[in-house]
């Protein structure tokens, strides 16, 4: 019998029980939850009579519809106030443990987990939102689901899944300088489609994925969902327990020691059999940008947007279409094109190494006047990091400014909408039509390219000012 | 919340002939502050339908009278992106009982799905057919027959099978959903809860 992937370790560990010819009940280890996505689920819950089955598996902050200034105000979006205060009434009601705006914990759901050692090894972890996949990399079986969900999981603790395929994607050798983990996923979508893993989980591996940090890692789990997956996910490794250890929610001593020995059994066994392998050379990606209006549209910052004969003859009117929304032509290049919004934060790239490296790169420059730059810390404790460690300074003195913890531009709820028709670089997730505002144009990379084109003013590859 | 039974639907269709179609297309983010399920029907779609002041655009199918029904008929690779169900209760708002495509995303078709939408995958060259029927005769009907997972046009005899889980099938023919069964079977749950610990 072939060994085990990583996946079906974890998955097979958390089944409840199988229903004939249909989905799995999966047990839940932890649940997230945020004000946009749940007050329905709550809704559900009161109108069936039922309260919440495991109060103290579910954690929740509002993180997604909350301003980026003066958070100590009242929020004066008048709905914006209401679904924050609805998050708290529910969670108040229900014993579910909030960390609500100003809290030192409060952040990002994909940032808190991870930073609070609520996201741990072999765990099965949802949330409501599709970028749970970040979790996956801690060696944990972590997903998006939709709101129906959200009260089951609630209800019950528990989930109707159907079992995806299993993929591993191996990523091999050394990164050039001036590309980062942010650059190998848009380059993975680039090549595989916003649909080349729906159906799958997918774990990544490799010799380039596991010299990465834990935050560069999140980067790489958080877009799994932009290449279609369910998931994704890294094996547990020295470099995982050693983020885990001593973190706020992490075991603490002979539980911990339990617990390690556990995730030194999670990794795939070397013959495990996946549905789907596929490799990548890391020598042949370049720091990435997307030209179009899906993360599958991105490039080498270097090429040129493709021309029309180059896509499929099927997709080529879905092709002119996003070109049009963008106001590009094929075969144009991207760098030097006009930028007007530089944007840094969100759950893809909002952790203290991505203000780090923005930092080093724009200290003693100064930010060019055409645009206006918003740097969002992903949670408090980030925001808190960074003034500590003296990074508000360097962001101050270069012409920028630190604001405060939430999902802000990357979705454009709140107030940081990008004006209609205004191009912006951005390091979040999603290119979408409107995504970061009605009429908004986004391109997609990583924090060295929004420093470049920051300082430059244009769209610049980051290499050129190493 | 019990969904609508879904039995067999026939209906003209709407053609939505565009790949990719994201859920910021379907619902977009500034839509989500609403803390009930209901009135996200008339934002469906909001930046293809409306201009910036609210007009409707003539050249976005849900504007054109030319085409109705309960069935959109959307390119494929239909409801990536998030994971929101607003998605889902803006095209079960609108209307629709079923979306048809090549090609779904997988938290969209759960979504539907949990809502009483039938998501109906159907080859790219059906698809490609369906399109052709609906350009020449705006008014064909298109036939969903979840019982025996068929889609069909009977006017002009072109018909497909399409796959759909057992469960989930058994669950739109007769209106049940997810947490019915998981709170039957409470008992079994947390028995093994307590064999795990």
């Amino acid at each position: 019998m072939a060994g085990k992937t990583l996946f079906d370790k974890i998955w097979e560990k958390h089944v409840v029980n199988n229903v004939e010819g249909g989905p799995s009940v999966l047990y839940i280890d932890r649940h997230l939850i945020h004000e946009v996505t749940s007050p329905q689920a709550f809704a559900g819950l009161k109108a069936r009579g039922i309260k919440v089955a495991r109060p103290e598996k579910t954690v929740a902050t509002p993180d997604h519809n909350i301003p980026t200034m003066e958070q100590h105000l009242p929020i004066h979006d008048e709905l914006s106030r209401f679904q924050v205060n609805k998050l708290k009434e529910n969670c108040e009601a229900n014993g579910i443990t909030m960390y609500g705006l100003t809290h030192p914990y409060n952040g990002i759901v994909h940032v808190i987990g991870p930073e609070l050692g609520l996201t741990r090894p072999g765990m099965t972890i949802v949330c409501g939102d599709s970028h749970t996949s970040t979790h996956g990399a801690f060696g944990s079986i972590a997903f998006g689901i939709g709101t129906s969900e959200v009260e089951m999981v609630l209800a019950t603790q528990c989930l109707m899944q159907s079992r995806p395929k299993t993929m591993r994607i191996n990523v091999e050798g050394e990164l050039q300088k001036g590309v980062t983990s942010k650059d190998i996923v848009l380059y993975i979508i680039s090549q595989i489609s916003t649909g080349g893993a729906t159906g799958y989980f997918v774990e990544f591996a490799g010799s380039t994925i596991r010299k990465l940090s834990m935050e560069a890692r999140m980067t790489i789990c958080n877009m799994s969902i932009e290449m279609g997956a369910r998931g994704g996910m890294i094996a547990p490794d020295e470099t995982t327990i050693e983020y885990v250890k001593g973190r706020e929610f992490a075991p603490k001593g002979a539980e911990w020691d339990k617990a390690v020995a556990e995730w030194r059994q999670l990794p795939s066994d070397p013959d495990a059999v996946f549905d789907k392998e596929l490799t990548f050379k890391a020598e042949d990606i370049e720091p990435m940008i997307t030209y179009g209006t899906n993360p599958g549209m991105g490039i080498g910052i270097s090429a040129h947007i493709p021309k029309v004969e180059d896509i499929e003859k099927a997709s080529q009117n879905s092709f002119k279409k996003s070109l049009q929304y963008m106001g590009y032509q094929p075969d144009e290049p991207m760098i030097g094109k006009k930028v007007d919004y530089v944007f840094v934060g969100s759950c893809t790239n909002g952790r203290i190494e991505d203000l780090r490296a923005f930092a080093a790169f724009v200290k003693g420059k100064k930010k060019a006047d055409n645009v206006t730059a918003w740097i969002v810390p992903g949670s408090k404790q980030v925001e808190k990091q960074a003034i500590e460690e003296g990074l508000r300074d360097i962001l101050e003195e270069a012409g920028f400014y630190l604001r405060q913890p939430g999902c802000s531009a990357c979705l454009a709820m709140n107030d940081d909408k990008i004006p209609e028709g205004q191009y912006a670089v951005s390091t979040s997730n999603r290119n979408f039509e409107g995504r970061q505002g009605p009429g908004a144009r986004t391109m997609l990379a990583s924090p060295l390219t929004a420093a470049a084109t920051a300082i430059n003013g244009v769209i610049t590859d980051p290499r050129t000012m190493l | 919340m019990p969904i609508d039974k879904f039995v067999t639907l026939e209906s003209p269709a709407v053609p939505l002939p565009i790949e990719n179609v994201d859920t910021d297309q379907i619902i977009p983010a500034r839509f989500l502050k609403a803390t009930t399920r209901e009135g996200f029907g008339d934002n469906l779609f909001c930046d293809w339908r409306y201009d910036k002041n609210g007009q409707p655009k003539a050249d976005f199918v849900l504007n054109d009278p030319t085409y109705s029904g309960q069935i959109l008929v959307a390119g494929k690779n239909f409801g990536s992106g998030s994971s929101r169900e607003h998605a889902a209760w803006a095209i079960g708002g609108y209307g629709f009982k079923a979306v048809v495509s090549s090609f779904f995303a997988d938290i969209f078709k759960n979504n539907a799905l949990n809502n009483g939408i039938l998501p109906v995958q159907i080859s790219d060259a059906f698809l490609a057919q369906l399109f052709e029927a609906i350009e020449k005769d705006p008014k064909v009907k298109i036939k969903i027959d979840l019982e025996n997972q068929s889609i069909s046009v009977p006017a002009t005899g072109i018909s497909e099978d399409f796959d759909i889980n057992p469960y989930k099938k058994k669950c739109l023919l007769n209106g049940y959903d997810d947490i019915d069964y998981l709170f039957s079977i409470k008992d079994e749950i947390a028995a093994w809860e307590k064999a795990a610990q």
